[in-house]
């Protein structure tokens, strides 16, 4: 990936590299954190995360939206390949601009497709990158379903069901696409990455 | 069935039905998310009515039905007052995304200007320093969230946006972000053989 991100605290290009991420407004402290904010968290250890401290901040909306995520990405039971719907949030993240977030999912669309360079390829020429039938599919398909007015059709579904999936995998396609039209404007809007703080956000 | 079943038209024992089982937890927790966001027991200094009309205005900006209808009939309900001045906020500030600016660099080619959020005089009085505050934020959020910055929040704060109805408030919009776009895509699903 291009080195220009070393030369700016702010990342200005899509990377696969571990980015940090800085909060706009100010988290809870761990120490003010309640059983309730506590629950709301899944994970204890993300706690010590800025990013799920100011979430914390409605703890029922943070719960919910952390077990709606997990669903949606971490179901191993039939529909879509985990790499499929990492790629989709990739893909979102990278046509709504979220630097931040493409990074972690490109990572992982790689790493489970084993497709570095192709997830370089939509990191570096966007949305309209040429990744084969199967990937251009479900990255028109999510495309299609970020933008406003949404242009999702029967095409994208039929063009999905061409790939070979079946319905509950377009539909993990459509959830996994359309949640990080959650996450993104969560990552956006409430802080920003950084190259020169260390990785301190757990992946979603 | 939830506000996503009602609204994509699942019914009972249906092939959608069994396509939206097959991700049970997601099934519940998108519709837990929907009522502790809409309707939630202590509504804190974000009041419900207050939420139907950001929920009424984001699905509006939209453009899609049957949801941008659902929102409108939940605003009648719980802020009635509100709704006129809703629709001619949705009208009045339209637009497209997503676009934006990057952080400067070799992104920069790829920057897009920001749809301008400019309500006429009687709307925005009408809504109110402070919902007039929200709607601008959310109309960056739903239009341009690469646009963001921390001096966004300013306007907010100062019409009384406390930092816990701030986070509230992103969600809110984020949320509905998310499940327009499920109801959308299901509906074409069901809808293509």
């Amino acid at each position: 990936m291009p080195d220009t991100i070393e030369a700016s605290a702010v990342p200005n290009v899509f990377t696969r590299a571990m980015l940090g991420w800085v909060p706009f407004l100010e988290p809870l402290a761990e120490a003010e954190l309640t059983p309730h904010h506590i629950a709301a968290l899944i994970d204890a250890a993300r706690a010590k995360s800025e990013y799920f401290r100011l979430l914390a901040r409605d703890p029922d909306a943070l719960e919910h939206r952390t077990r709606t995520d997990k669903d949606i990405f971490y179901n191993p039971e039939a529909g879509a390949p985990r790499a499929d719907r990492e790629l989709a949030a990739a893909a979102v993240s990278r046509f709504n601009g979220c630097i931040y977030c493409a990074s972690v999912h490109a990572r992982f669309a790689a790493t489970y497709a084993k497709r570095e360079a192709d997830v370089d390829k939509l990191l570096a020429e966007g949305v309209g990158a040429e990744l084969g039938e199967r990937w251009n599919a479900v990255v028109a398909a999510a495309v299609a379903l970020t933008a406003i007015p949404m242009t999702f059709g029967p095409e994208h579904v039929q063009r999905l069901r061409a790939t070979g999936m079946d319905d509950l995998a377009i539909s993990d396609i459509i959830q996994a696409a359309s949640f990080f039209n959650w996450a993104n404007r969560l990552m956006l809007s409430l802080g920003e990455a950084s190259a020169d703080r260390g990785p301190n956000v757990p992946s979603r | 069935m939830d506000v996503i079943d009602t609204l994509v038209g699942v019914t009972p024992g249906s092939p959608l039905d069994a396509v939206r089982d097959g991700r049970k937890i997601a099934r519940t927790h998108a519709q837990k998310s929907y009522e502790v966001l809409l309707t939630p027991a202590e509504p804190g200094d974000f009041s419900i009515a207050e939420r139907f009309a950001v929920a009424a205005y984001v699905a509006g900006l939209h453009r899609v039905e049957p949801t941008a209808g659902y929102y409108r009939t939940g605003l009648l309900e719980h802020g009635g007052a509100l709704a006129e001045t809703v629709a001619k906020a949705i009208t009045e500030t339209a637009a497209e995304g997503p676009k934006g600016s990057f952080p400067a660099g070799p992104l920069s080619t790829e920057d897009t200007p920001a749809p301008a959020f400019a309500l006429s005089p009687a709307v925005a009085e009408a809504l109110g320093p402070k919902l007039l505050a929200a709607f601008a934020h959310t109309h960056y959020l739903v239009f341009h969230p690469r646009d963001a910055a921390p001096e966004r929040f300013a306007p907010l704060q100062d019409a009384g946006w406390t930092l816990d109805a701030i986070v509230s408030l992103s969600q809110l919009v984020s949320f509905l972000a998310f499940q327009i776009r499920v109801i959308a895509g299901l509906r074409v699903l069901a809808a293509t053989p």
